[in-house]
């Protein structure tokens, strides 16, 4: 079975919500939606104070090429315009939107009828790519780069693949799992949509060995389908990792930045991206809502909503039975990537795959202890970089030698932290040197 | 709760290893070792090893305590025991008990905690206690006693030859038909020959080597090089001049085994990227070789890998592992 090819972990998978169907999660009471959901310009208010909005009604414009509008997931009264804190951390702009009712816009198409490209053949790549910017769609899985702009790749590289990311490696989150067995159908005319807009002839699916369902169901449908192909891959994680995954699927390693994915021929979006790409050229559906796994050992019923951006992540936990008593970190995203949440308030967006609750127990780090130059790290790493020497010329300052170890390389998976005998922190002091290094790096290209 | 909640950067998860679990797997690998020693030596190899590991573990203690004053004991970490371990291997199983002590001192207290303790020394600290003692008390470290003589036999003043003197003896004289008093391979393989404490049963290491790599501790990488090295370079001695040992008994004689399974895969001395780690096995095989048939010892395997433990850090400056999208395909 397929993988890639340098370095790679595998934690405990722990998918305990994975045979959770998808469930519709109630809607807010108030839903608050920051500017900055996306990688790029954050974008810019179009409503004020009093205005009455409709599910699906632009609420938020574009702030640049790469951006994204926001759409309003309720109906109701905008309450304010003001600022949030984030899964960030920091106080960002906000729309709150007082609800009322549910009234959608009259032009999005709410039948369950599946419409292909053979019911509209008329459709050309350049109107996919428009409506999907005109939607707000941007990568799913978490890094929320604005979809459009992969689809429009710089002059020179041409595209060969979509390669549709359904690896999910993150333990615990189910969302992109479940979508698959429910919304299969969907997310095929999704790709094809994906791989008209791009121009290319073949497309892959991409899926860990650890969902045998999904595979079955996808190899299935797809005989419709003679220019896509699943792929079925060994669990390891960080597969789910753009590079690692074109490693994985087709072979090519993407250099070093600048280099992009497209570089070498291939384009990736996540499968909640495919189908909410689906949604917006085929039902006229701007991007409004996910799927996100609520989950957690000490959770008492560990669950994959439906959910309205905005709803704040505290009520889909009371959804799931209440936040336990012994609650120690709660987490927005898987536990290898994502963010430890300050408060539970935060709003769902557009890159919520899934809320995670540690006890106390798990949430506590190790004491750390000498590196015993194990160079477990070293082998873990998927970027085939020294995390050790990383860390701790981080640790010292030595931003020049870090920048020549090619710090900036790091995809901050957090392999190598994973897998320390020692519990060194090497995560956070690579963190530091990367930003540091890069702050370096923008300086001297200004001065140029 | 909200604010009570644990906020920290991920990974949010961790493996579960430790240095403990590392350490005592190792320890748990050498068992087999001992118990084999036990029953070709008797009861000094028991002896031997548990004052050694007594003494390491205890001057570490000390040294944290009293000379640097360290609010955190490091003794826990499992790794003094590994030290004690491994240097009781290194030695002969009717050493006196205050040589042994004398080593621990010096592996322990030079060679590791005046580098900075765990995971700071630049030299391996129970092969660097061999040296110093094989250097300090030539007679004693080389009094090998017979083995096979029952259980009770320690402080037995008869010695053995070893296969390895007993080549060293064959390359002086010239004399191919010298070899011939070398035990059988078979012999050999489960230990009934002369030699140091943890060093002879081949098979008992072979089974400490498949626990590691099933149990991930080590990568394949060092032993597999220095053993096939080894098996190489001696096997095209052997072929140019019998004089030569035979590869076979190149490789299960002395401490070759010992030390490409055990000491040269020591986390802290040993490169860190695969390809590091394959150039330090290749030369530490070929300095082994080099060393038993041209030197003064006839032992080279301690000394080729503390002569590689000093080039370990041009090692890492040099060896990096290939990047990610280094060669596009």
């Amino acid at each position: 079975m397929k993988t890639f090819r340098i370095g790679g972990v595998h934690p405990a998978e722990n998918k305990l919500s994975a045979a959770e169907p998808i469930k519709i999660a109630d809607l807010p009471k108030i839903a608050v939606f920051p500017m900055g959901q996306h990688i790029g310009a954050p974008a810019k208010p179009i409503v004020k104070k009093g205005d009455k909005v409709k599910v699906g009604q632009m609420i938020a414009e574009a702030g640049g090429f790469v951006s994204a509008p926001i759409f309003s997931s309720v109906s109701g009264t905008v309450l304010k315009v003001d600022t949030v804190v984030d899964a960030s951390g920091y106080a960002k702009p906000a729309v709150y939107i007082t609800v009322e009712g549910d009234e959608w816009d009259e032009a999005i198409d709410r039948s369950d009828k599946l419409v292909t490209l053979k019911d509209k053949p008329e459709l050309t790549g350049k109107e996919i790519i428009e409506k999907i910017q005109k939607a707000g769609i941007v990568g799913m899985g978490g890094a929320c780069f604005p979809c459009h702009v992969k689809l429009m790749p710089p002059p020179g590289s041409k595209p060969e693949w979509v390669i549709i990311n359904a690896v999910e490696c993150e333990p615990y989150l189910t969302a992109d799992h479940r979508l698959m067995l429910e919304k299969a159908d969907q997310i095929l005319v999704g790709v094809s949509l994906l791989m008209k807009a791009a121009n290319v002839n073949k497309g892959y699916i991409g899926i860990e060995s650890n969902k045998p369902d999904a595979i079955k169901l996808m190899q299935e449908k797809v005989s419709a389908y003679p220019n896509i192909e699943v792929v079925p891959l060994k669990v390891k994680y960080p597969q789910g990792g753009e590079k690692q995954l074109i490693d994985a699927v087709v072979g090519r390693q993407v250099p070093a930045p600048p280099a992009l994915p497209v570089s070498v021929g291939a384009i990736i979006q996540n499968v909640g991206t495919a189908y909410a790409v689906y949604e917006a050229v085929m039902k006229n559906k701007p991007l409004f809502e996910r799927v996100v796994t609520v989950t957690g050992k000490s959770l008492k019923q560990p669950s994959n909503f439906l959910t309205r951006m905005g709803t704040p992540m505290s009520q889909l936990i009371d959804a799931c039975g209440g936040l336990p008593e012994d609650t120690g970190k709660v987490i927005g995203g898987g536990p290898m990537m994502g963010k430890a949440l300050m408060n539970i308030e935060v709003p769902i967006c557009k890159g919520s795959s899934g809320v995670l609750i540690m006890n106390d127990k798990e949430a506590r780090r190790g004491e750390p202890q000498p590196c015993i130059r194990c160079a477990k790290c070293v082998g873990a790493c998927p970027m085939g970089l020294e995390p050790y020497l990383l860390a701790t010329c981080s640790g010292k300052g030595m931003w020049e030698k870090v920048e020549a170890e090619d710090i900036t390389s790091c995809i901050e998976c957090g392999s190598c932290q994973f897998t320390c005998p020692s519990n060194r922190p090497m995560l956070d002091l690579i963190r530091l040197g990367k930003s540091t290094v890069m702050g370096i790096i923008r300086a001297r290209n200004a001065k140029k | 709760m909200a604010n009570k909640l644990i906020v920290s950067l991920s990974p949010h998860v961790h493996s579960n290893d430790t240095v403990q679990k590392n350490m005592y797997g190792v320890c748990i690998a050498l068992l087999p070792a001992l118990v084999c020693s036990f029953v070709i030596f008797g009861v000094g190899a028991i002896t031997v090893t548990a004052v050694s590991v007594a003494s390491c573990v205890f001057f570490e203690w000390a040294i944290n305590k009293y000379l640097l004053k360290n609010d955190k004991p490091t003794v826990t970490d499992g790794s003094a025991i590994l030290t004690g371990l491994l240097l009781a291997f290194n030695v002969p199983s009717n050493l006196p008990l205050w040589i042994m002590i004398v080593g621990a001192l010096f592996a322990i207290g030079v060679v590791k905690m005046t580098f900075g303790g765990l995971g700071c020394n630049l030299f391996n600290p129970a092969l660097a206690g061999r040296a110093f003692l094989l250097i300090s008390f030539p007679v004693q470290m080389t009094t090998w006693p017979v083995p096979m003589q029952g259980f009770g036999t320690y402080l037995d003043a008869e010695t053995a030859a070893t296969p390895l003197s007993i080549m060293k003896a064959a390359v002086k004289a010239g004399d191919a038909s010298i070899l011939e008093q070398s035990p059988n391979a078979m012999d050999m393989l489960v230990g009934k020959t002369g030699g140091c404490l943890g060093e002879v049963s081949a098979l008992a290491i072979i089974v400490g080597l498949i626990f590691m790599l099933a149990k991930k501790i080590i990568t394949w990488h060092i032993p597999v090089s220095i053993i096939v090295t080894v098996f190489v370079f001696s096997g095209l001695m052997n072929l140019a001049n019998p004089v030569y040992a035979s590869p076979v008994v190149e490789l299960l004689s002395g401490g070759l085994l010992l030390g490409a399974v055990f000491m040269a895969t020591d986390y802290v001395t040993s490169p860190m990227s695969k390809k590091g780690q394959l150039i330090y096995g290749v030369a530490i095989g070929f300095l082994t070789v080099v060393i038993r048939t041209f030197g003064a010892y006839p032992e080279g395997m301690s000394f080729a890998i503390l002569i590689m433990n000093a080039f370990t850090p041009l090692i890492n400056n040099y060896c990096k592992p290939k990047r990610f999208g280094e060669v596009v395909k």
